[in-house]
């Protein structure tokens, strides 16, 4: 059996699965214990058949399905069997999580949540498979829908309905942008498949045009700014699983999007578009993550944080095509590792994040940072494997999140020679932002666990609040394992991301990484760079049980427990603890230019004191606002001509006429 | 694989650090005592402190999670491992390749996102003052720390510190721009990452000010001893990386095992220098305002990159 052929069954099985879910869509039982599990057994098929698929030559497979004379091209090369590996390995986890998180009563009917969930996850497989512009158009619209769907589950919230207009609404600006891009890319031919665009010889002109188009369209997507708004919105609206895998592998179908046709399918490269994609993700990133620190809502601050991570994975696919377009493919396969191997860490860790509030949102019902805390005690299993996502997130070794960060700033180092030297110069520029974002990301992820889980409950009700169900866990665990599993050991990862760098740049790491080992990650050499995070982690570890078996030993294991020092005041409450805003301050203050901030502060004679401070995306003011009244004036113009008088609109059809048959009969 | 030569060295790292680090701290205090006119505490007290912590029974707090237990352990363990891939004795290091520059910034960052999650645990006001406080440090004082090291990486063409270490040593002497700035850069740093006067007083409790000693006001006995000796290493593992950067003669080769022998009288002359050096800065300068700290790690950073720049700019 072709390998391509298992990956389309298992898409099948997605789509009957959601199609079988709607024979009993409100027996929620039946959904979520009957059908998610079959879900997940499918993605694990599918990791296994893609894993498999990277060591493949590319196949091919002809779908006549939809329009006479269009059949779908499909073709699983190694780039897309990597994305699809990562689909499956974060679908695995969500999809179990799902099973134990549906409920009832919440939004849409559990079976039709389900037909779009799976109509979901098959759209992104579809997306990566795609190989004619017209099934990829086909499929990422399956994918839009099908998310938009998922966002406003809950739509009886107008808030909930609002978030889904913005995220439709830039969803299709950038499918407009995207078909233009492959309208580019067929130079005329009248063929669409991609076999026919990577023939295609543009001229730099159109070659660029179809690139800004690309990043415009696959950048709405992605999150790029200034076309992130929508992320913030839409994340926190859709239900957790929901949300995860929107974050988790949603964005990264642009990212793949994004590969395919700066590196495939258009056969040049200008040394500006990997610039200016290295500018942008810069820009989004530094966005994101100073963002990401002063939000008040914990799903709004994991959408931000995904921004940042986007903006650190499009600075890593702009260094790759500035060293192709270069001639440099030992860099451009460096580059581009670093790229993919954050890819599929943050495919796991921002999942395991997402699902991790998930449990939060169902065991106390709040989002709002400022009524939570204290959780560690009553849902161990949730905050223990939410913590791993977080320190993954935060780039600490040894997990996941940090190997992509090393390498990419190992990237930096080993730049050199680039023949312009402004270009030279800004290399540590751009390595010292990302430490920089690195660093803040750190702090962003210890104010989300540490308000959420940690201190003392701000509300009386989280005393109640019950752990994730066994479902759950197994879900929060697969993706936790995943992160550490990633951070542990590199360098397996590093042959299956070889496999594509291979196919994008012609290089690839896998010789001189395994030539060091499975145990030591050197990218060049041992002498040049070299990390173990299983070496790393066990000194570590031995260190802590030497420590603590000889301090037993030495002296004494015991321990007394009393009321908390703090100083020795004695009437301390929970609301004395930072909260989330308070955490934040900080921040918002050597940060004050990056937000439009409106504040209102008591005055001191006030007998019912009020603090309040809005902050805002100054994006929304600068660009969109002003969009939103232009369209809102264009339509007014309109409007004047519409009067709603049957003599008038006869009128135009006369005039129209006159002026046809002037034109026709000269 | 490993040498036995190279185990030796490596153990005989470790013990030196462990058994070393309080007296550099002791040292630090006794130097800042006299030149503050004050009686100085003897050598050894920083060993008395440990051993009378270690023999008290914790208190833990009533709210107290496991992961405000575990913490102690987990950051003395990153700050043991720190010190033992430093090469501060000797460059044969079997543990040397397993972290780099990057991994060694990383398990500073490790620990300190463990004691300030530990800090938020119990849920008290001044924990998560500490907290905030040392995140805020933390989050100029880690990409400037990694910029410093980056000047090194580009000048030995590594990013590992025995590399680093070999090249400076080794190569004809040569004064390189860049590293003045990072020189700059990384004494802002250490005083910063070590709770050091102008940004942090660890001789204080006052609440306005406080940083490290908010972080730590929960524990007790031998979590705190941990925590205590950890800070120490800390102070240790600081003082051998600028050592490493700027000063590293006298470090022990791969193929000269017998330097051992002087490395370790080197080192302590070093040390005991630079620990005088660390009471001077700390006796003469003022602490600031917390919200000044900012802006000193933000020069040091921006020194630190202007260091990378100069190299770039004169390729040296």
């Amino acid at each position: 059996m072709l390998d391509l052929d298992r990956i389309l069954t298992v898409i099948a099985i997605w789509v009957g699965i959601g199609i079988v879910a709607l024979v009993a869509p409100r027996r929620t039982r039946f959904v979520a214990h009957g059908l998610f599990p079959i879900s997940a057994a499918a993605s694990v098929a599918l990791i296994v058949a893609a894993v498999q698929g990277l060591w493949l030559p590319p196949q091919s497979v002809v779908l006549r399905l939809g329009l006479p004379g269009l059949p779908f091209h499909l073709r699983m090369d190694s780039l897309a069997a990597f994305f699809l590996a990562a689909i499956g390995a974060t679908s695995a986890g969500t999809s179990i999580f799902s099973a134990g998180y549906l409920r009832k009563g919440e939004g849409t009917a559990p079976g039709l949540q389900c037909l779009q969930y799976h109509l979901f996850l098959a759209g992104m497989a579809l997306v990566v498979l795609a190989d004619d512009a017209y099934a990829f158009m086909v499929a990422w619209e399956v994918m839009a829908l099908a998310s938009y769907f998922l966002v406003i589950a809950n739509h009886r919230v107008p808030a909930i309905r609002r978030a889904g207009y913005l995220y439709l609404l830039l969803a299709h600006v950038g499918a407009i942008a995207i078909l233009l891009c492959f309208g580019v890319l067929q130079a005329n031919t009248g063929d669409f498949t991609f076999a026919n665009l990577r023939v295609q010889s543009l001229s730099p002109f159109w070659a660029s045009v179809a690139f800004v188009l690309a990043l415009i369209g696959f950048g709405a997507k992605a999150g790029i700014v200034p076309l992130h708004v929508w992320l913030p919105e839409a994340h926190p609206a859709a239900p957790s699983p929901a949300s995860a895998l929107m974050s988790g592998i949603m964005l990264k179908t642009a990212v793949y999007a994004m590969l395919r046709i700066a590196f495939d399918l258009l056969n040049q490269q200008l040394w500006w578009w990997g610039a200016l994609l290295l500018g942008l993700g810069l820009l989004t990133a530094l966005f994101g993550v100073v963002f990401t620190t002063v939000q008040t809502d914990m799903k709004r601050l994991l959408a931000f944080s995904s921004i940042e991570h986007v903006g650190l994975i499009f600075v890593g696919t702009g260094l790759a095509m500035m060293f192709r377009s270069y001639g440099m493919p030992a860099l451009a396969a460096l580059a581009l590792t670093a790229t993919l191997f954050h890819v599929a860490a943050h495919a796991l860790f921002k999942s395991l994040l997402f699902l991790g509030t998930g449990t939060v949102l169902h065991a106390t019902g709040e989002r709002n940072l400022g009524k939570l805390g204290g959780l560690i005690r009553m849902m161990p299993w949730a905050a223990w494997l939410t913590l791993v996502g977080a320190l993954a997130a935060s780039g600490l070794p040894p997990l996941a999140g940090f190997v992509s960060e090393w390498l990419l700033l190992q990237t930096f180092l080993f730049t050199t020679d680039l023949p312009m030297s402004f270009l030279n110069m800004l290399v540590p520029l751009v390595a010292a932002a990302v430490a920089l974002v690195a660093a803040l990301s750190g702090y962003a992820m210890v104010k989300f666990f540490g308000v959420v889980f940690l201190g003392q409950p701000r509300e009386e009700k989280l005393k109640r609040a019950r752990d994730a169900s066994w479902l759950e866990r197994i879900g929060l665990a697969w993706l936790a394992s995943g992160c550490v599993a990633l951070g542990l050991f590199p360098v397996p990862v590093i042959d299956a991301i070889d496999r594509v760098t291979r196919m994008l740049v012609q290089y690839g790491l896998a010789d001189t990484v395994d030539a060091n080992g499975w145990l030591l990650l050197a990218p060049t050499s041992v002498q040049r760079a070299s990390y173990s995070p299983l070496i790393f982690l066990l000194v570590v570890a031995a260190t802590i049980t030497f420590t603590a078996l000889a301090v037993r030993i030495l002296y004494h294991g015991r321990l007394r427990r009393a009321p908390p020092w703090d100083c020795g005041y004695p009437h301390q409450t929970a609301r004395m603890q930072d909260t989330s805003e308070g955490f934040g301050q900080p921040i918002r203050q050597i940060f004050e230019p990056f937000f439009w901030m409106r504040r209102d502060l008591p005055s001191p004679f006030d007998a019912r004191p009020r603090y309040r401070v809005v902050i805002e995306d100054r994006f929304w003011h600068w660009i969109y606002q002003p969009v939103q009244h232009a369209v809102e004036r264009v339509a007014r113009l309109a409007g004047r001509v519409q009067q709603g008088r049957i003599s008038i609109y006869l009128m135009y059809s006369f005039v129209t006429l006159v002026v046809m048959l002037l034109l026709v009969g000269r | 694989m490993i040498s036995p030569l190279g185990f030796l060295a490596q153990m005989l790292q470790f013990a030196v650090a462990l058994a070393a680090a309080p007296l550099l701290t002791g040292w630090v205090n006794q130097c800042r005592a006299w030149m503050q006119n004050r009686r100085a505490p003897s050598l050894l007290q920083p060993y008395r402190l440990l051993h009378k912590l270690f023999y008290k029974e914790p208190v833990a707090a009533d709210s107290a999670s496991l992961l405000f237990r575990a913490t102690p352990y987990v950051v003395f363990g990153c700050m043991a491992l720190a010190c033992g891939i430093i090469p501060a004795l000797s460059t044969d290091l079997p543990l040397a390749p397993a972290a780099d520059a990057i991994a060694l910034v990383g398990l500073f960052a490790l620990a300190r996102v463990f004691i300030s999650l530990a800090a938020m645990d119990v849920g008290t006001a001044f924990g998560t003052l500490g907290a905030r406080r040392e995140m805020l440090i933390g989050f100029l004082a880690e990409p400037a720390l990694l910029m410093t090291l980056f000047s090194a990486s580009l000048i030995s063409d590594s990013t590992s510190l025995v590399a680093i270490v070999h090249k400076i040593a080794h190569s004809q002497f040569q004064i390189y721009p860049s590293m003045a700035f990072a020189g700059v850069a990384f004494t802002i740093v250490s005083l910063a990452e070590n709770a050091r006067v102008p940004v942090d007083n660890p001789a204080t409790h006052l609440e306005l000010t406080m940083v490290h000693e908010a972080l730590i006001l929960e524990y007790s006995a031998r979590h705190l001893a941990l925590l205590e000796w950890a800070a120490s290493l800390k102070l240790f593992a600081y003082s051998c990386i600028g050592l490493a950067l700027f000063l590293p003669w006298g470090v022990a080769e791969i193929n000269a095992p017998l330097a051992m022998l002087y490395a370790l009288p080197v080192l302590a002359v070093k040390l005991a220098v630079g620990g005088f050096l660390l009471a001077l800065i700390e006796t003469v300068s003022a602490k600031m305002r917390i919200f000044r700290v900012p802006e000193f790690l933000a020069a040091a950073f921006l020194l630190a990159v202007i260091g990378l720049l100069v190299h770039r700019l004169l390729g040296a």
